[in-house]
């Protein structure tokens, strides 16, 4: 008896331990960014850098956004995401509506269709998309960049938003509409209130999606109209790479991002894992 | 088929009625809730209609730009677009350097997939078997690294590979008899192809991680009891009970990563400043570099084409498993 105790004791401490190596591998990354975000540029240009701090500070910050406008570009990237993320929600709930509450021909072919567009890569399109921005006199405009991205939160936002869908009982609004409810009425007073966490989830996340995308913002507009991932760009120069103040700016970056998607994304795994197990 | 199909529960929604037929045989308590046909087309039509201007539109010219000639003066309207038949995949499927590129893109897919799943399913496994602390620190740090800008994640990576002050370098210099400090990683296109797929692995990981643990949870422990009861050992367990469940969530993952790895752009593009070198190109950035370095747009366009045609055969077991999925209501 006591021996096997022991020896489940022995198996956990041994899984800790690989546990903890997947923890120190995986999270490497993100502390050699902070480490060398916040320690002195000249502790950052060593062949032999110490892994623990050399000594706190911010100018690294200030170097940061010194060396090209920032606010601008953030500026640009909010009112994108934003853009993106009010017409995607608007749009889309509409259509997991459709696919997850009614049952009409052509339904199977939708949903499928839907899901296709999200396969395509985006570099495919960016050829297009560039003449077809160009034709329009978008190119360069925050407003054609808004319309491309939609290719991607849209299909995203409707798959997202059926999983919460599915995930709340039909009985429920049929007991609404049996109580004299008519559909639209039994769809705001029980579907929505319960829905709206999952469209919280998906907005931020979407808002995440769009906040982070690269090649159309890098293609689309020029380097006085880029967007914050574009601006990560500006550390790299002819003369080289000014790496501590570049750390600086991806932490920057990345930790609002970051803190949003630890918010959310256990709502959104919930959709997601429901959206690909239930019809 | 399988144990999945068959034993759980969780996964079957509950039968859902159809809506009830209209007309008079309904109880008089009953509200109208026949709907006419047209209202879930009214609620689909401006996802469709966007869907169709953004995706359809661009597609279709994708398709009519691989046969034209089109550069600069057909950029700037000096000149009409003509069309040239087969012009531009003769000249794309006849240069060695393409089919090099293609090669090295589908081993560079391969690897970081096969990394990605293996990785990923043996952390989701330990994860059921640490102690609740870790667990969440675990957690906490593949969430964050999965919310990672991929950008923040490809700059980081590039600080931590540097030739001469990367703590990569000085790390393998600590072990003995290794000195690393000064040795570019990104002198050859192999090294520097597995430091991008090292980074694209590290993203990739956290999603299939979180999803497979999600999946973990609805694997039936009576299934695994009579198992082991059985006779199998852990192993046996695994592939009989385990991997049959996760199996729909498995190729899913699969198909998600192999469009996304055949897809790596910003990895590689960022990673060598914007200019990749020849031994460097995978499909996506080769075809960006004909198109917007080059500027022979209609080229460019033959070669995300033949991408497109290549993920369509992975998509096609994709799109089974989703008909699948459609059937289950």
């Amino acid at each position: 008896m006591s021996s096997t105790l022991t020896g489940r004791r022995a198996l956990k401490l041994w899984w800790n331990v690989l546990g903890l190596l997947v923890f120190v591998t995986a999270g490497f990354p993100l502390y050699w960014m902070l480490n060398t975000a916040f320690k002195p540029a000249e502790d950052a240009i060593d062949p032999d850098p110490g892994l623990l701090p050399t000594g706190i500070t911010f100018a690294n910050f200030g170097r940061a956004l010194d060396i090209a406008d920032f606010w601008g570009p953030v500026g640009r990237s909010m009112v994108v995401s934003l853009a993106v993320v009010v017409i995607g929600m608007a749009v889309g709930l509409l259509a997991a509506l459709a696919i997850s509450r009614f049952a009409f021909r052509g339904r199977k072919i939708v949903i499928v269709g839907i899901l296709a567009v999200q396969m395509v890569p985006l570099v495919a399109m960016i050829i297009p998309v560039f003449l077809l921005l160009n034709d329009l006199g978008q190119y360069d405009r925050l407003t054609g960049l808004i319309i491309t991205y939609l290719t991607f939160i849209l299909p995203f936002t409707v798959w997202t938003l059926r999983g919460f869908i599915v995930n709340i009982p039909k009985e429920l609004e049929e007991a609404a509409m049996v109580d004299g409810c008519s559909r639209t009425g039994a769809f705001l007073r029980v579907v929505f209130p319960l829905l709206a966490p999952g469209m919280v989830a998906t907005s931020v996340y979407g808002f995440i999606q769009a906040w982070n995308e690269y090649l159309y913002a890098l293609m689309l507009l020029s380097q006085k109209n880029q967007t914050a991932t574009v601006w990560l760009g500006n550390f790299t120069t002819k003369h080289g790479t000014e790496y501590a103040p570049m750390m600086a700016g991806a932490t920057m970056m990345a930790v609002p991002i970051v803190a949003l998607f630890l918010l959310v994304q256990r709502k959104m795994a919930a959709g997601l894992t429901a959206g690909a197990v239930k019809g | 088929m399988s144990a999945a199909d068959t034993t759980t529960p969780v996964k079957v929604p509950p039968p859902r009625q159809a809506p009830p037929p209209p007309g008079p045989a309904d109880t008089p308590r009953r509200p109208r809730t026949s709907s006419p046909a047209a209202v879930p087309w009214l609620l689909l039509a401006p996802c469709l209609l966007i869907l169709a201007l953004v995706m359809g539109y661009p597609l279709a010219r994708l398709v009519t730009l691989s046969f034209q000639k089109f550069g600069q003066s057909q950029l700037w309207g000096f000149q009409p677009a003509e069309s040239v038949g087969f012009d531009n995949f003769e000249k794309v499927l006849g240069d060695g350097e393409f089919w090099t590129v293609v090669v090295r893109t589908i081993v560079f897919a391969a690897g970081a997939v096969v990394f990605t799943m293996v990785i990923g399913m043996a952390i989701a496994l330990l994860l059921q078997r640490v102690s609740g602390w870790l667990k969440v620190l675990i957690n906490i740090v593949l969430v964050a690294s999965w919310g990672m800008p991929v950008i923040v994640a490809t700059t980081v990576f590039k600080w931590l590979f540097d030739s001469d002050y990367g703590v990569f370098n000085a790390l393998l210099s600590k072990l003995p008899g290794v000195e690393m400090i000064g040795h570019n990683w990104f002198a050859s296109g192999p090294e520097g192809l597995a430091v991008i797929m090292l980074l694209v692995v590290w993203g990739a990981v956290p999603f299939v991680v979180i999803t497979l643990s999600a999946g973990l949870t609805q694997v039936p422990k009576e299934l695994e009891e009579a198992a082991r009861l059985d006779g199998a050992g852990s192993w046996g367990v695994f592939r009989y009970v385990t991997l049959p469940v996760l199996k729909p969530i498995i190729v899913m993952l699969t198909t998600l990563s192999v469009i996304w790895d055949m897809g790596v752009f910003p990895q590689v593009f960022v990673m060598r400043n914007g200019h990749p070198e020849p031994e460097f190109q995978v499909l996506n950035t080769y075809s960006y570099d004909r198109a917007f370095v080059v500027n022979d747009y209609a080229q460019g366009s033959a070669i995300a084409l033949i991408t497109v045609l290549l993920l369509l055969g992975v998509v096609a077991v994709y799109m089974r498993q989703m008909l699948k999925i459609g059937e289950v209501e």
